[in-house]
């Protein structure tokens, strides 16, 4: 039997981007918070600079519990599901501690595909099969707790668009904000000028993106040093505003958060009522029953609807808060693949360079131009950044020209190590009927535990949308004096992935939603759900910071609301 | 003397002497595993031949143990490694950043589920080469290793696992690895790959001069473990993660 903990005001399930936020207005509020995390804490000194052992050996995920049920990828229901890598990591701060940190708004159209796309292109453009819905709320809505993240977090960029104040030199394709970001973004360096230049010759509209690392002294932390080991990697100087340097240790600071490193749970229990009471976890070789009033999962996305699937009760036979059998449906994995490669005549001067100090075009993104004679909706946010390490650069493409090793090869690395670049294209991609999470009938974790199985392929309006942005980024590439250029493959499964979204989508209808307008269970009032398990569709730029901002939102909501929703 | 960057070195005699003799060096050793393959070299001449390659005064190979690998399969892996990043009229290559060291280190540790694939296909691979041209893959000239490369590639020698091309594929990724990598790891000896594609070095702040001179900045040959902050001696230095002493 677990051991009966002391019951708490709010058990939040993982300390990472989402949980991490969360806890700080409620905490703030004077509610007692106790954060389950699987991993440990980290700190500056355990990132070092090591390209074998952060990038290509995955430290530290490789080791953790997210490694060892790793979901199982099929692209349909007559393939055989494949069991492969996880690409998230456990700790304090979760995957904020070694993510690129761009940290975008969604655009407004991105709230609202389905009337808008009706409204202005007629009801027969939203793809067949797709199961798309407008968000129970806009952008508007939204827009004062990104500022908050914004702020609180700390996150670098330059507005498009304050109160209707158009500012070209950020993204004139935004939506309206209230104020500029807190700090300037980060600097340019010569190929993100080069790249700035050529777009601004097609008449496009080139920025640099936002940011979740200091571009000056914020809050106490120094700023971005620009070493260049940002991808899967911490920051050596807590210029990346992980949670775990920002608004968990503010958390911990009014003494009302509690965080329990390395607890794995395991169900989320519910009285017969259909109330939840709690959570069970493991730590080591112990039980625990943690009692709570609410409940917030905060886990990745595949783990958020695992628990779920896997927590049946009474209440719950098909799974916690699946009497609808929606958990697991809409199920999306951004299609951020099929990137463009590029060679440059001359050295792009990227060794310092890191993800998120890049180049960034909204031009060919989202309904940010006319869709009336094309046969997709959406686009994608083109995205070019200055990020070149040693191992990466001797795997480089060869263009065609030289047999990939040997003496040719070797005299091509050595001329050509810092003159390739490999675009970042996030696309548009939508929820569809055939595309779903549930859990593997085979495949199982180290404690007995089915595995998740992903079912999901990207479908024509997606691959259109990559076809479409690769030529795009083609045509800026040559614009920039690019002499080879390789397109790669349109995609076809969606394995595991860093832009995981749906399975417990948000909306007004509980017949197609699992979590309601502020992120509350639709079936069980005192279960929140928080992270891209809510949102269902995914823009055409990284989640994290709207991720961030609906935590906030309904960290807020609860606090305003604490008796209606505790009963 | 082979660590200079030969695309900033102008002493092109330096390079090419230092080259030379490790060119030789790595035939000798070649020499020696297609003897001991061949049963024809006796033990002591190998010991003799041996520590006379180590003790040139180029030779990069100090204090190198085998915690994995075989002498002949070190033996033939270096000499697939110097396939596929040959020491030549353009520098160093794999051999002097010591990416077999690297891979057998490896092999112990990260890479331990792929021992066996190593086992078998350098095991192939000598096999198909003694067949195809009568002596040991270390042992044949440049041009019949490399065809015989090819030949693993393409899938035309039996007996690799999981297939030629994967092994290929994955020698090719781990000798890159070896040659690239933070010196700690055992490969990318004296800097030489990091020279090799002129990367000026880790660096733990690159101001924008740093940036723009490129390829000029001159490289600082540093590993990351030679930084304070990463090496584990530095446990005098204070936590600055504010919740780490709040573990519950």
């Amino acid at each position: 039997m677990p051991k009966n903990l002391p019951k708490t005001d709010v058990v939040i399930v993982g300390m990472g981007a989402a949980g991490g936020v969360a806890a700080l207005p409620l905490t703030n509020a004077g509610l007692k918070v106790i954060g389950l995390e699987a991993g440990g804490w980290l700190s500056p000194r355990d990132f070092a600079p090591d390209e074998l052992r952060n990038g290509a050996r995955n430290w530290p995920q490789a080791v953790q519990k997210a490694a060892t049920e790793a979901p199982t990828v099929r692209a349909t229901s007559n393939d055989k599901a494949v069991q492969g890598g996880h690409p998230m990591m456990n700790a304090v701060g979760g995957t904020t501690m070694h993510y690129w940190a761009q940290s975008w708004r969604l655009n407004p159209w991105d709230f609202t595909v389905v009337s808008a796309t009706r409204k202005r292109y007629g009801a027969d453009r939203i793809p067949v099969g797709s199961t798309v819905e407008d968000w129970p709320f806009g952008y508007e809505e939204l827009e004062p707790f990104y500022e908050k993240v914004e702020y609180s977090v700390g996150i670098s960029g330059q507005a498009g668009n304050v109160k209707g104040s158009i500012n070209k030199a950020g993204n004139i394709f935004e939506g309206e904000r209230q104020n500029e970001y807190p700090m300037r973004p980060l600097r340019s360096s010569p190929f993100t000028e080069l790249m700035g230049d050529a777009a601004r010759k097609l008449d496009w509209n080139p920025f640099q993106g936002p940011a979740a690392i200091t571009s000056e002294l914020y809050d106490g932390r120094p700023p971005c040093q620009y070493h260049g080991f940002c991808n899967k990697g911490g920051c050596h100087v807590q210029a990346k505003s992980s949670t775990a340097f920002t608004t968990i240790p503010k958390a911990i600071d009014s003494g009302n958060l509690d965080v329990v490193t390395f607890a794995r749970v395991t169900n989320i229990v519910t009285d017969n009522n259909g109330k939840v009471t709690g959570v069970d976890y493991v730590k080591g070789s112990e039980s625990f029953f943690q009692p709570a009033d609410v409940v917030l999962m905060a886990s990745y996305a595949y783990e958020n609807v695992r628990l779920l699937q896997l927590s049946k009760s009474r209440a719950f036979p098909n799974g916690l808060v699946n009497n609808s059998g929606q958990v697991g449906r809409h199920y999306l994995s951004h299609h951020q693949g099929s990137p463009v490669l590029a060679l440059f005549p001359n050295d792009l001067r990227n060794w310092y360079g890191l993800p998120a100090q890049g180049v960034a075009i909204d031009d060919w993104a989202d309904d940010n131009f006319d869709h009336a004679d094309m046969d997709f909706i959406g686009g994608a946010n083109l995205w070019v950044h200055t990020d070149r390490k040693p191992m990466s650069a001797a795997k480089m493409s060869t263009f065609g020209r030289v047999r990939n090793w040997g003496s040719d090869w070797k005299k091509f690395i050595m001329e050509n190590a810092d003159r390739a670049n490999t675009a970042y294209l996030q696309k548009t991609t939508l929820p569809y009927e055939d595309n779903y999470l549930d859990l593997d009938p085979i495949v199982k974790d180290p404690m007995g535990f089915p595995v998740t199985r992903i079912t999901a392929y990207y479908h024509d309006n997606e691959k259109k949308v990559t076809a479409f942005s690769q030529e795009r980024m083609e045509e800026w590439y040559r614009e920039a004096g690019a002499i080879e250029i390789v397109r790669t493959g349109l995609g076809n499964a969606m394995g595991a992935s860093t832009h995981a979204y749906g399975g417990t989508r948000m909306g007004d209808n509980s017949e197609t939603n699992v979590v309601d307008r502020w992120g509350f269970a639709h079936e069980a009032p005192n279960l929140g759900i928080l992270g891209a398990s809510v949102m269902g569709t995914s823009g055409s730029r990284n989640p994290t910071l709207t991720v961030q901002a609906l935590s906030w939102r309904t960290a807020e909501y609860l606090v305003n609301n604490w008796r209606s929703i505790v009963g | 003397m082979a660590r200079k960057n030969p695309n900033k070195n102008n002493d092109k005699h330096v390079t090419d002497q230092s080259i030379d003799s490790s060119r030789r060096n790595l035939l000798k050793s070649a020499g020696i595993v297609g003897a001991v393959a061949m049963g024809t070299g006796g033990a002591s001449n190998v010991i003799a031949q041996d520590s006379a390659a180590r003790n040139s005064p180029s030779s990069p190979i100090t204090r190198e143990a085998l915690e994995v690998l075989t002498a002949e399969e070190a033996e033939t892996l270096e000499a697939i490694c110097d396939c596929l990043i040959p020491s030549d009229e353009n520098g160093p290559g794999a051999y002097e950043a010591r990416a077999v060291h690297y891979i057998d280190r490896a092999l112990s540790s990260h890479n331990k589920s792929v021992r066996e694939n190593y086992m078998v296909s350098l095991e192939a691979i000598n096999r198909y080469s003694k067949i195809t041209r009568g002596k040991a893959f270390p042992a044949l000239i440049k041009d019949h290793q490399n065809s015989i490369l090819l030949a693993v590639q393409s899938n035309k020698v039996v007996g690799c696992a999981p297939s030629g091309s994967e092994f290929f594929n994955m020698v090719r990724s781990h000798t890159i690895d070896g040659t690239f990598c933070d010196p700690y790891y055992g490969g990318n000896q004296n800097f030489v790959g990091w020279d090799m594609v002129q990367y000026p070095g880790i660096r733990l702040s690159a101001s924008e001069t740093d940036v723009a001179q490129g390829a000029d900045l001159a490289p600082n040959h540093q590993s990351a473990y030679d930084h304070e902050t990463y090496t584990k001696m530095a446990s005098n230095i204070e936590m600055t993660n504010r919740g780490g002493g709040k573990n519950a």
